[in-house]
């Protein structure tokens, strides 16, 4: 049996990350069991000329597509929305855009603000300086001045707006509609040892110059350095607990497929909005006969997606295409509630650098822009390089019906229940959606696109995965507390996005990282005056 | 026995179609996607899309009636257009490894201009571009709703 540690932390994205770092001045003995590996610097696409074929290969985006050995499947049944995410040290972070806007302080009060869902139990004041914290530890890039935000102060200038964002910008100004440099986790300046970014392309999955920031280069190095051990290889079947209903450890396989059990003092789950229901819904006991701390009944619901509307058109100018972070931008102009416009709560637009050669031929092919025979070579000219893109990110309220159940039939390679979806996307949502589309063609008329298109929602979508542990005061109405800890069992934590009340209308990576730095604090804090578990 | 991924009937009639897809230009200095080497290529890289790729291969057997290859240019065509708009989801799996493997080859890209060479190291050169053009967001009053 392996030794008995005093925390142990399921995954190494980016909340367990975090809150692996933080924990380490504890001196405590922490133990992170990761079911990926490492992921090298030279294995990143852009490293090969092939780099935009092996998006739809052993780097795509869907893991049911990539299907490395180290994936779990998922079954997304009907679901308009599929699940999109990366297993390996750093998670989802090494396969994302890096685009990473923070919630903003209404969204933690959408009951008080906007009758509708629950407000958060925790406020953005309070979280302020962990955001701070985490921009320090991801590196970020942006400009500060916002309107859209409180005042903060990005640690490095940011990306260029290039050909494809003066576009925009000037578009928006027509409009007369905000927009704004994105806060972005690449580095645009050499910082804390890693390179500046150099524009290779798509960065969403990896960056072979290591200026994107994923937690495999940002937070691990500094928390290995601190004492913790990253355990990989390690898929965790369920969570053990004893007559008292108290965690005791886990049980995982290894890469040869043997089991192991590892004790623990308390246990911090971070597997996500997907992998954090499935691996609690299927730890079963006496005590806990429907998953463990499920007494609420609310783990695996209230699954939120932000799905996501592209919208997009051609000029005549040569932009950016494929050269630079494909995202830079945002307008945040929809953003906060305004009833005339038929729904609650808003979204942002997120505003697209442009797409790679092979990327825009398969896309214009599938959407009959792009012809088969002599026209072909004349029309592909006319549309390589001068796409002008944006995604609506709308906000997704929470319902119970959306949900994360275990799967009776599809297991994974050790025989451990996949996850299965269950989502449709609400009203709210759609009249949301809809507005975003008919204001991005608003924006792209400004500009003098031609040649409009787009998909919503878009299938491969699923980023951004909320809700399914939430988090809030009442143990009948939320499956984690005000910091984090399981409302019935007193050693358990979760940290990442399952533990989202509601969801804003942004990429969530920055508000998850401050989160569990948040909730680590709090621990410390519980730690420091002998109330951890009481 | 063969280790390629198709049959000699399926290669033919593969790359029959890719030829009609994309066709060789003397305008542009192209060659079509039937080029042997990027053909070649094509053969290769069907990976995950080998049983996709050869249910539109079927399909496309059956539109024409026999073998696709066979059939005389501009019966080629119409046959083609017919399998356009029937082939689905396995067609959209044949288009995408044909595209992948056609706009990496060396003389496609020069011709678009683009260097034939990985991302990394050298990177891309993308402009700071007019920050003078934040200046009207600059002056907006602060959008984001108070809580307290």
């Amino acid at each position: 049996m392996n030794d008995k540690v005093d925390v142990l932390i399921i995954g190494s994205g980016a909340s367990g990350a975090a809150v692996a770092y933080s924990l380490a001045d504890t001196k405590m003995r922490i133990l992170c069991l990761e079911q990926g590996d490492w992921v090298k610097p030279t294995d990143y696409p852009t490293n090969g000329r092939d780099w935009e074929a092996r998006l739809f290969a052993d780097f795509a985006i869907n893991p049911n597509r990539r299907a490395r050995e180290t994936d779990y499947p998922i079954n997304n049944g009907t679901s308009p929305v599929q699940v999109v995410n990366f297993n390996g040290v750093g998670g989802s972070t090494i396969m994302y855009t890096a685009h990473y806007p923070r919630l903003h302080p209404s969204d933690f009060r959408v009951r008080t603000l906007d009758g509708v869902a629950d407000d958060w139990p925790v406020d953005y004041e309070t979280l302020e300086p962990f955001f701070a914290e985490n921009d320090r530890m991801m590196g970020v890039s942006g400009l500060a001045g916002d309107p859209a935000y409180p005042l903060h102060h990005p640690p490095m200038p940011p990306l260029p707006l290039g050909k494809s964002g003066q576009a925009f910008g000037r578009a928006l100004n027509k409009l007369g509609w905000h927009w704004w440099p994105s806060d972005s986790a690449i580095a645009t300046t050499e910082y804390d040892g890693r390179a500046a970014c150099i524009n290779l392309g798509h960065c969403t999955p990896g960056c072979a110059q290591g200026a994107k920031a994923s937690t495999d280069i940002t937070y691990w190095p500094a928390a290995i350095r601190a004492g913790v051990e990253l355990r990989t290889r390690a898929c965790v079947r369920e969570i053990t607990v004893d007559a008292d209903g108290l965690a005791t450890g886990a049980i995982y396989y290894d890469a040869d497929g043997k089991e192991h059990f590892q004790p623990a003092e308390m246990v911090i789950v971070a597997c996500n909005g997907i992998g954090t229901p499935r691996l609690m819904l299927n730890s079963q006991s006496g005590k806990f006969p429907n998953g463990i701390a499920n007494s609420s009944g609310l783990v695996g619901k209230n699954l939120m997606f932000h799905p996501f509307a592209l919208t997009y058109g051609y000029v005549d100018e040569p932009l950016d295409g494929n050269k630079g972070p494909p995202l830079n931008l945002w307008s945040q102009e929809f953003y906060e509630t305004d009833l005339a416009r038929g729904f609650v709560r808003g979204y942002t637009l997120q505003l697209h650098r442009g797409t790679g050669s092979i990327v825009e031929a398969i896309a214009s092919t599938a959407a009959g822009r792009l012809p088969w025979g002599e026209d072909h070579h004349k029309v592909y000219r006319r549309l390589l390089g001068h796409r002008l893109g944006m995604s609506t990110i709308t906000e997704d309220l929470p319902e119970e019906h959306n949900r994360v159940t275990l799967d009776p039939v599809l297991k994974d390679s050790h025989g451990i229940p996949a996850p299965r979806i269950h989502y449709t996307m609400g009203e709210n949502t759609r009249k949301m959606m809809d507005h975003g589309i008919a204001r991005s063609k608003d924006i792209l008329a400004a500009a003098g696109a031609t040649d409009i298109g787009g998909e919503a929602p878009i299938l491969n979508g699923g980023w951004h995965l909320m809700g399914t542990a939430r988090m809030g005061t009442d143990p009948a109405r939320s499956v984690v507390n005000e910091w984090g800890r399981c409302h019935d069992v007193k050693n358990l934590f979760i940290v990442d996005g399952s533990i989202w009340v509601t969801s804003g209308g942004v990429n969530p990576t920055s508000t998850i990282q401050a989160l569990a730095l948040y909730i680590a604090d709090s621990i410390k804090k519980h730690l420091g005056d002998g109330t951890l578990f009481e | 026995m063969s280790t390629l991924p198709l049959t000699d009937a399926e290669a033919r009639d593969l790359r029959a179609l890719a030829g009609v897809m994309i066709p060789a230009s003397d305008t542009y200095k192209v060659p079509g996607a039937d080029d042997e080497a990027i053909f070649a290529d094509i053969l290769k890289s069907l990976d995950r899309d080998t049983a996709d790729v050869r249910t539109a291969l079927a399909h496309l057997a059956k539109l024409a009636g026999g073998a696709f290859a066979d059939l005389a240019p501009d019966r080629r065509r119409d046959v083609a257009a017919t399998f356009k708009q029937e082939g689905g989801a396995p067609l959209g799996a044949l288009n995408r490894v044909v595209l992948l493997c056609y706009y990496r080859d060396d003389r496609v890209m020069r011709s678009l201009g683009q260097e034939p060479r990985s991302p990394f190291p050298k990177g891309h050169v993308v402009e700071q571009g007019d920050w003078s053009l934040l200046d009207p967001v600059k002056k907006r009053a602060p959008m984001w709703r108070r809580t307290s």
